[in-house]
């Protein structure tokens, strides 16, 4: 048993993570305008995010597995609290003010959806029977209505994706997913009364960014002016020119990627992409390897959710998704999803260094 | 999965590889720019190079109008900084919209700017711009003119050697952020040419020195406006050149367009007996009359074809010399006409009348002289003294330089001349010295302008004092009253002519009204030239001339014994 087994930690994961945050710390020097305190606390977050890793790597997957419901629980509580009493910013009631920081319920949801699922279907013999599939689908419903209410219908997406990916993972056909996909698009003409006015704006921005260039379009032109100007090779480290002359809005935190394809090309696209590809594959990998199916389950929903991040981010800044608040996973500036993204892989490497190590 | 990340880098190759191009241009329309790299206008400099015109950089605001129509809740801030009114802002804005520029506020001081560009408003930006600003004022009102806001030549020096000070911006490529700040520049199309500078020919204290004398004397005297030039005789430089009332060309708030006008270079007048030197000179070219000839101008008055024209005084019969000395009309309509008016006509037009000087300056009038051949007897009697013939100030200041400069006329110029230019004779060398002792003699005390005297110094001169043309004639009580002349009349240096228009006291004569300016201008510029007095006491003696036959007694005049200056004395 080496040193990484007796810390639980799984060695290529954990190096691909290291590797992303340094990426990350360059590409946030540049993009922050080589703001060195930005970096620090950066910096800061990124060792605070390791810190809950490490810890969560520790708690055995049986111990996830009996907390699963409270967790799941406490997060609904929390949500119910932000309803009430929750702070708004920026127009949406997100947070929870608890006097020392602003903390946003929803991420703990991040976490608890797919546990919570996992559990539930673990109970039952896979696949599972299409009442419990109902009851599943109920379950997850209140706390995406609670978050899409807030308003942050990103986070209610990534968490839609998540449980459908348990979904997929506990065995469901691809009939029945593509069935839930079908009347999602059916309810679509419902949703859209009910989306907000900045929200419609977004989807129809995405269909035709330059119906409204200085406006709702500006992002997205922005941003696809900057991967775009990146061009093969790209302009090299600092010397994009998009976010330092403030022509990119929010250039370290949400649209970071936009300056990492102006600065590295298509070339850095590609190594990035195959970065975010093997931490995917070794997390699919660990989920195989599970040994019940509670830890498969979640471990694959884990990892299916950390995809749909990657994938909405980079889709959005290159145009083909709308503008929603999806941070780049160890990239982005920014706290709290960094710290929820680490204690999600903390489970995982839980999950696959607690194996019983004779097996059958 | 697999899937999902080939199609971002699809997406990833469409926007980098396939559409690169387009959109790099795209980023580059977004932040770089092409601007004009300023370089500034020419300094006009006087001759001892004191500036006249300079270019100082102020700043303009400038901004992109849809930008801007979106900040409006920064507007207040705007135009409180800018001391304009919401409401001018808000019709800028619509009258620019769809274009890419519009100017909010032009020419501010510097530290106003940078409070704006504080702001950090969207679509707000500032253009470094050269402002004109003429150090001697209202002193150099005509002469120097003015620019344009877009630094274009607009009236005198400005406008005529708008093409030699003309800067030409360069032109440069830079990287530009949201705000329109210039972050970096990146490369250089081509670089600004400076305009260059012009040296005139004035010399800035003899121009105040003018300036001040005349604006004391068309308040004293009422007048409506006058005009004065000083010429160095030997090279023709206009060292003065004033026009009152004038104008101050760094507040044009309220500027009338009737002061832009030149009047020395751009307004014809009658000279009136100014004139006469130039009869006598074409009289005594002839060979036929001499100084000393006798006139008799009794009784004072003269038919000729229908017109009676009239001495002040009657003076008898007086010698050629006298009749410049107390100008007698009667005197010189009675050579005239002993004269061919081609003779007359061909002195007129040797000394630059009916024809522009070329001097440099914008709008310049040739005047006008008749052609001989349709003159009557009547109107080649009254142009022997004046009337009949229109010239400029500069034209006559011209001429009287030709005299001073024993008959070699140089012709003028408002630049500095560092090179010898070719003159042109207008007669012969003793004849421009024998008018020139008569000409000192106007200034004696038995002349028409004694106040033109200069202590030290010997001035030569001849007063004018014209009817001013009205709509119907000759207006009775309307005068130009004007003086020329050069000291120091031994060995001349300067010449200067005063023309004061429609002086409203009981003082109109030019001997009166414009020789003191004369006198005033000259001893400032004598000492400040360093020009050596011809007429320090101990130089003077006092001569009794023999009182010509028959004339009402002898005169009294001074006469230079300068050993350095052999053309003064007696004729």
């Amino acid at each position: 048993m080496n040193k990484w087994q007796r810390w639980h930690i799984d060695r290529p994961l954990f190096l691909a993570l290291c590797l992303l945050s340094v990426v990350g710390m360059f590409v946030l020097y540049s993009a922050g305008g080589e703001n060195t305190p930005l970096l620090i606390r950066q910096a800061l977050r990124l060792a605070l995010g390791f810190a809950v890793l490490v810890a969560f790597a520790q708690i055995r997957p049986e111990t996830l597995q009996r907390w699963s419901p409270y967790i799941f629980a406490f997060g609904l509580a929390l949500l119910l609290a932000v309803l009430a009493v929750g702070s708004v910013r920026l127009g949406a009631r997100r947070w929870l003010n608890l006097g020392l920081f602003r903390f946003q319920p929803s991420e703990i949801m991040k976490l608890g959806m797919p546990m919570m699922l996992a559990w539930f279907f673990a109970r039952e013999p896979l696949p599972p029977r299409g009442r419990i599939v109902a009851l599943g689908g109920a379950l997850s419903l209140a706390p995406i209505l609670l978050i899409a209410k807030q308003p942050d219908l990103g986070t209610a997406a990534l968490i839609l994706g998540s449980v459908l990916a348990v979904l997929f993972l506990a065995g469901m056909s691809w009939r029945s997913i593509m069935f839930v996909l079908v009347l999602a698009g059916m309810a679509t003409p419902l949703l859209w009364t009910h989306l907000h006015q900045y929200q419609k704006q977004r989807i129809e921005t995405l269909l035709d960014p330059s119906s409204d260039p200085l406006g709702a379009g500006y992002h997205t032109i922005q941003s696809m002016i900057a991967v775009g100007s990146g061009g093969f090779f790209g302009k090299g480290w600092l010397n994009s020119s998009q976010a330092h002359l403030d022509f990119l809005p929010e250039s370290s935190t949400d649209f970071i990627f936009a300056v990492f394809a102006e600065e590295f090309g298509f070339l850095g696209i590609l190594m990035l992409c195959s970065l975010y590809l093997f931490v995917l594959g070794r997390s699919l990998l660990i989920a195989f390897y599970a040994q019940d199916t509670y830890a498969r389950l979640l471990a694959g929903g884990l990892a299916l959710t950390f995809f749909m991040y990657v994938f909405v981010n980079i889709g959005m800044v290159s145009g083909i998704l709308p503008v929603v608040g999806v941070p780049l996973p160890l990239i982005s500036y920014g706290g709290s999803a960094t710290v929820t993204l680490m204690a999600a892989f903390g489970m995982l490497m839980s999950i696959h260094t607690h194996r019983r190590i004779i097996t059958q | 999965m697999l899937a999902g990340f080939a199609l971002l880098a699809v997406r990833a190759f469409y926007l980098q590889v396939v559409e690169a191009s387009y959109l790099q241009n795209q980023s580059d329309a977004t932040h770089l720019r092409v601007i004009e790299d300023d370089s500034h206008r020419g300094m006009i400099l006087d001759r001892n190079g004191e500036p006249l015109a300079i270019s100082t950089p102020v700043d303009s605001v400038w901004a992109h109008p849809a930008e801007l129509a979106q900040a409006r809740n920064r507007w207040p801030a705007l135009t409180r900084l800018l001391g304009i009114s919401g409401a001018q802002l808000a019709r800028a804005i619509r009258n620019s919209a769809g274009l890419q520029f519009m100017y909010v506020d032009r020419e501010i001081a510097p530290q106003t700017a940078k409070a704006v560009m504080a702001l950090h408003i969207p679509g707000v930006a500032l253009q470094r711009e050269y402002r004109r600003y003429y150090p001697a004022g209202p002193v150099t009102g005509q002469l120097i003119g003015f620019t344009n806001i877009d630094d274009v030549g607009q009236e005198g020096a400005e406008l005529e050697y708008n093409d030699w000070l003309r800067a030409v911006p360069g032109k440069e490529r830079v990287l530009q952020d949201r705000y329109g700040n210039i972050v970096q520049p990146v490369e250089s199309i081509s670089l600004p040419v400076p305009g260059r500078n012009l040296v005139l020919s004035i010399d800035r204290r003899i121009q105040f020195l003018t300036y001040r004398a005349l604006m004391a004397t068309i308040r004293k005297f009422h007048a409506h406006a006058a005009s004065a030039v000083v010429v160095n005789v030997r090279t023709g430089e206009v060292l003065a050149l004033v026009n009152v009332p004038s104008f101050n060309p760094n507040n044009r708030s309220t500027l009338a367009s009737s002061l832009i006008r030149d009047r020395a270079v751009t307004d014809e007048f009658e000279p009136g007996s100014m004139l006469k030197p130039f009869t006598i000179a074409a009289a005594l070219g002839t060979g036929r009359y001499q100084p000393t000839t006798m006139i008799d101008t009794s009784p004072g008055t003269i038919r000729v074809g229908g017109y009676t024209i009239r001495d002040d005084v009657d003076s008898g019969t007086i010698s050629v010399a006298q009749i410049i000395e107390v100008s007698s009309n009667v005197g010189a309509t009675k050579i005239a006409l002993s004269l061919k008016p081609e003779t007359m006509w061909d002195m007129f037009r040797r000394a630059g009348f009916g024809m522009s000087t070329g001097v440099g300056l914008p709008g310049e009038e040739p005047g006008f002289v008749r052609p001989y051949q349709q003159w009557l007897p009547s109107e080649q009697a009254t142009m022997s003294f004046g009337y009949g013939i229109s010239v400029t100030v500069m034209q006559m200041a011209q001429a009287f330089a030709g005299i001073a400069n024993d008959g070699m006329m140089m012709p003028v110029t408002i630049l500095r001349r560092d090179q010898p230019v070719v003159g042109r004779r207008i007669m012969s060398g003793t004849i421009a010295r024998e008018l020139r002792n008569m000409l000192e003699l106007v200034v004696s005390s038995g002349g028409t302008a004694p106040g033109a005297a200069v202590p030290n110094y010997l001035v030569a001169g001849k007063t004018g004092t014209a009817h001013k043309l009205g709509t119907d004639g000759y207006r009775p009580n309307s005068y130009y009253a004007s003086f020329a002349g050069f000291v120091p009349a031994s060995d001349p240096r300067l010449a200067m002519v005063v023309v004061v228009n429609n002086p409203r006291s009981s003082e109109y004569y030019g001997g009166e009204v414009a020789a003191p300016v004369f006198s005033r201008v000259m001893s400032g510029a004598l000492r400040m030239l360093n020009i050596p007095p011809d007429n320090l006491p101990h130089m003077q003696r006092w001569v009794a001339q023999a009182p010509a036959a028959g004339a009402k007694g002898g005169f009294i005049r001074v006469v230079a014994q300068n050993p350095a200056a052999p053309a003064g004395g007696a004729p």
